[in-house]
């Protein structure tokens, strides 16, 4: 055997063996998720009833369902993703557009990497702090706010890194036609850039609608039904902590099927979103 | 990589001290045109510390075709990168000396970008259509400058599109996405959007090198076509592109411009030795 055939077949061996532990990898992992969602699906989905989407959380051995945190999640969240997504798009906007490589500009990126992974539950305490304890008491608001804290950086940093992803020469072209700075960045490459921003703004929701330590600080808990922002406000994630931990039969359901309600919302909204950038892009 | 960058890093070439004597030092032989439509004066232009262009002095000729050809990193880009003042995107470009258009020095501090980009067109090397349908991508420009009615949209949309020949193929794709047009019909595209704005000259940065050969063509016929409208200004690589469609034809080196003459006078008769060497292929 010669040289040059020798070192073919221990091409031939490397190439098999990365190819192997790639595939193993990626079994490796896929297998946990597997197994989480299996769980997850065989002990949920026989708990699931209209019941849940009526009636509030009850007190032990008593019929009831999750609708007051149903919608307490709804409210907080949707107040994170109001807050969080403008200011971490802006921001983002000003880091990748307009201030690429300014000293202020990789400071920003610096600090916003370390809130990116800040635990939440130090975020929780912060909020507790500035909000919970000056206003003496918990709130629906302090909840949003906790959680658009923990977006802000998920949206920033994918936002940036979409911007940036867009070609310079998509920039030359607008400005060449005559556009001012503004409208190159909002009308081009905004839309160039728009699935992955989308995709951004869910891996944040993703990521806060699951959070619980912040809310545990934030939000608390409520039995009852309450849309009062002012007030605790009942959210899945603490009422899946309490009832999980609980010694109680029907409250452990309630937790198992609120756990697969969550993860089924933020399926379904990824599908959707999906869908919606599909349909609307003009991008291969 | 926008082509500035690449400028900026491929002009590293070994120079033979004897091609660079004389380079660009020869006013005598440099072609008088009667009103120019842009006459560059003492021209430098520096990227960051490097020097890019050297005392660039010329003048364009109105509704004719001038060619910039040299070998790659020469600065024939970055030349036609100031008549638009495309480089100012980059903090880190700048050029001095001036540049008249119609007699108006667009170098000036207080030159408005935006309605100079109006007034001159341009195309870049690789297709660069927006994220967004055919029409919108011609209306895009037009929408900056002028407030059309729906219908008078559609006429300027059909005719930018009849006038850079491709009416004819995109007529039933007008709400289709741009990006889905083949590579010559999206560089057609590129033209018609510059046209829609209404420019008085047009610059074409190595318009055709991506393309296959009868996009190449449709372009060149293109070129020929719209010189009675515009005044075009071409990059090429190619010489025998340069020496079909265009009047003028100038020749630089390493940021000097070495040769400018009528384009017959340039490739049959060469004042300079390194034209020579080049048009007859011995380097570059």
């Amino acid at each position: 055997m010669n040289g040059a055939s020798a070192r073919y077949m221990r091409r031939r061996v490397v190439n098999w063996v990365s190819l192997s532990m790639s595939v193993l990898g990626t079994l490796f992992g896929l297998f946990w998720l597997v197994w989480l969602l299996w769980t997850l699906v065989a002990r949920g989905v026989r708990w699931l009833s209209p019941e849940l989407f009526t009636q509030s959380t009850p007190p032990p051995l008593a019929p009831g369902g999750i609708a007051n945190a149903i919608v307490g999640s709804i409210l907080i969240t949707a107040l994170g993703v109001i807050v969080g997504t403008p200011i971490g798009i802006l921001a983002a906007t000003w880091l990748a557009e307009f201030s690429r490589r300014s000293r202020l500009a990789a400071v920003i990126r610096f600090v916003n990497d370390i809130l990116l992974s800040a635990p939440s539950i130090v975020i929780g305490v912060f909020i507790y702090g500035v909000v919970v304890a000056r206003f003496g008491h918990f709130s629906g608001w302090a909840g949003g706010l906790a959680l658009a804290i923990i977006m802000l950086p998920v949206v920033l940093r994918t936002t940036e890194d979409m911007l940036k992803l867009v070609p310079d020469q998509m920039r030359e072209a607008a400005a060449a036609v005559g556009a001012p700075r503004w409208r190159v960045t909002v009308m081009v490459v905004y839309r160039a850039a728009l699935g992955g921003i989308i995709t951004g703004v869910l891996l944040g929701v993703a990521r806060i609608s699951g959070e619980t330590a912040p809310l545990l600080f934030t939000a608390l808990n409520n039995q009852f039904w309450s849309t009062d922002m002012n007030r605790p406000i009942a959210n899945l994630p603490v009422m899946i902590f309490q009832f999980a931990m609980s010694p109680y039969d029907n409250w452990q359901h309630l937790a198992w099927a609120a756990a697969l309600l969550i993860t089924l919302a933020i399926l379904a909204l990824s599908l959707f979103a999906r869908l919606v950038i599909r349909s609307r892009s003009f991008v291969k | 990589m926008s082509a500035a960058d690449r400028n900026a890093t491929t002009l590293t070439h070994a120079i033979a001290p004897e091609i660079l004597a004389g380079a660009g030092r020869d006013p005598a032989r440099a072609t008088v045109i009667e009103n120019p439509k842009l006459a560059v004066r003492h021209l430098d232009f520096y990227y960051g510390d490097f020097q890019a262009l050297r005392g660039i002095h010329m003048d364009i000729a109105e509704r004719q075709v001038t060619a910039f050809i040299g070998p790659s990193g020469c600065g024939k880009s970055t030349l036609l990168r100031t008549l638009n003042r495309i480089y100012d995107l980059y903090p880190e470009q700048r050029a001095s000396g001036e540049i008249l258009l119609d007699g108006h020095n667009i170098l000036d501090r207080d030159q408005d970008l935006n309605a100079l980009r109006a007034k001159v067109g341009m195309v870049f090397q690789k297709p660069t259509p927006f994220p967004m349908s055919v029409h919108e991508n011609i209306a895009f420009g037009v929408r900056l400058y002028e407030r059309l009615s729906r219908t008078r949209m559609d006429d300027r949309v059909e005719w930018a599109l009849r006038k850079a020949a491709l009416w004819d193929e995109v007529k039933d794709k007008l709400r289709q996405g741009g990006t889905r047009l083949s590579g010559g019909q999206q560089q057609r595209l590129c033209i018609a959007r510059a046209i829609a704005v209404k420019p008085e000259v047009l610059l074409l940065d190595e318009p055709a090198s991506a393309l296959d050969p009868i996009s190449t063509l449709k372009i060149e016929e293109l070129i020929a076509e719209l010189k009675s409208d515009y005044t075009i200004v071409l990059v090429t690589h190619n010489m025998q592109q340069a020496a079909r469609v265009s009047d003028y034809t100038a020749f630089m080196y390493l940021g000097n411009l070495v040769e400018y003459a009528d384009t017959s006078t340039l490739f049959t008769n060469p004042s300079q030795k390194q034209t020579e060497d080049y048009i007859t292929g011995r380097y570059g």
